[in-house]
């Protein structure tokens, strides 16, 4: 549906979700280790590297993933700019960029429901202190479900607004929303508890 | 149970489409989104427990890579990104919030949804924020503090926006608002 995936097939789909996951957790960790700046972009080549070994089209992808950065990039380099401390600004950019780009690459390289499942069983142990994991499982299918309707129907809203006032919609429609999402939920669990309910077959 | 169960994940749901509504941007020139009225309302409407559970579900699945934090964020990215201690902090703010309605449940429904969400969507939400800014950006807390200011009239705003919408969704539907019932 949503997800944070990629059209391009790549080397880095095949390996197991568990796998990739202890990688990343140990590269993000080192990075946070690391006070030396060249090394930093050392790792930072390293890491575009990784995406251009899938083509540079891949590399763009990657890069346009970073787009929602450029607030703290922004902020972080007028910091660094007024206190004259670039060396210490630009390792911090930088680290950050790359962090961030290992994280996506292994976002967007691992079917979503491959990491639901591999942090499901890393969470297992839970099921002790009365964690359903098959509870988790419905309540994460309704969501998905669930989302597009919400998305639909406030769309629906906003229309109604437009067509009724010249103002911009923003946060006038979160009331009749709410109030929608509370009506959807009272009508899912009726069908629920029709079918046998949720801990039912 | 079913009803419980099908709330939070709606719940959860409501916050994603939040993140999608068109922002505005402030006099500052600091754009906000509805999204965090979304973590706010999940406190006041679902209770602590529950509101907590449906920030979680929310967190969850955004950080195994569906991209619905405002801006289209999500994926592992978002804990190597600067806003982590904020999405951290999110079930723990949707919790304090539901905890200070149900607390508040004698007063009118309008300031205890204001105290509720100021406490919980303000003060607790920025500790864990702050926080996170410190650590990732390599500065001081009162550094990170500071670059937070221009994001506080925004959420003043949402806090009145969201108690003024649970007084509504009140009026509209006393028996769902778990955290008065």
């Amino acid at each position: 549906m949503l997800a944070l995936s990629t059209p391009f097939a790549t080397v880095f789909h095949p390996i197991p979700a568990g796998a990739k996951l202890l990688a990343l957790l140990l590269c993000s960790t080192m990075l946070f280790l690391v006070t030396s700046l060249s090394l930093h972009i050392l790792f930072l080549i390293g890491t575009a590297l990784l995406y251009v070994s899938q083509g540079t089209a891949f590399l763009w992808f990657g890069v346009r993933l970073l787009k929602p950065l450029w607030i703290f990039i922004a902020l972080i380099a007028l910091w660094h700019v007024f206190t004259a401390d670039i060396p210490q600004g630009l390792i911090i950019l930088i680290r950050m960029i790359t962090a961030v780009s290992l994280a996506n690459l292994v976002t967007c390289t691992t079917p979503t429901d491959a990491l639901i499942d591999t942090v499901m069983r890393l969470f297992s142990p839970l099921k002790r202190f009365g964690v359903k994991p098959k509870r988790i499982g419905l309540m994460i299918a309704l969501f998905l479900r669930f989302t597009p309707v919400l998305i639909q129907k406030s769309a629906h809203l906003q229309d109604a607004f437009r067509a009724r006032s010249a103002k911009k919609s923003t946060w006038k429609t979160v009331l009749p929303l709410a109030v929608i999402a509370l009506d959807d939920a009272e009508h899912v669990a009726e069908a629920l508890r029709a079918r046998g309910g949720i801990d039912g077959t | 149970m079913e009803r419980n169960i099908v709330l939070i994940t709606l719940f959860a749901a409501l916050i994603a489409v939040l993140g999608l509504v068109p922002k505005i941007t402030l006099a500052t020139g600091v754009p906000i989104t509805a999204q965090s009225m979304g973590i706010m309302l999940c406190g006041t409407v679902l209770g602590a427990k529950r509101g907590f559970q449906a920030v979680l579900l929310f967190v969850f699945l955004t950080a195994v890579g569906l991209p619905l934090l405002a801006g289209g964020r999500g994926g592992l990215g978002i804990f190597a990104s600067p806003s982590m201690g904020f999405v951290i902090g999110f079930p723990i703010a949707a919790y304090a919030i539901g905890w200070v309605m149900e607390k508040t449940k004698t007063m009118a429904i309008l300031p205890s949804a204001v105290i509720a969400a100021a406490i919980g969507g303000i003060l607790v939400l920025y500790i864990p924020g702050i926080l996170g800014m410190a650590v990732m950006l390599d500065k001081t807390v009162i550094g990170a503090a500071t670059l937070m200011t221009p994001f506080l009239p925004g959420d003043v705003i949402k806090v009145v926006l969201t108690a003024v919408i649970t007084a509504g969704i009140y009026k509209a539907r006393p028996h769902m608002v778990l955290s008065r019932t």
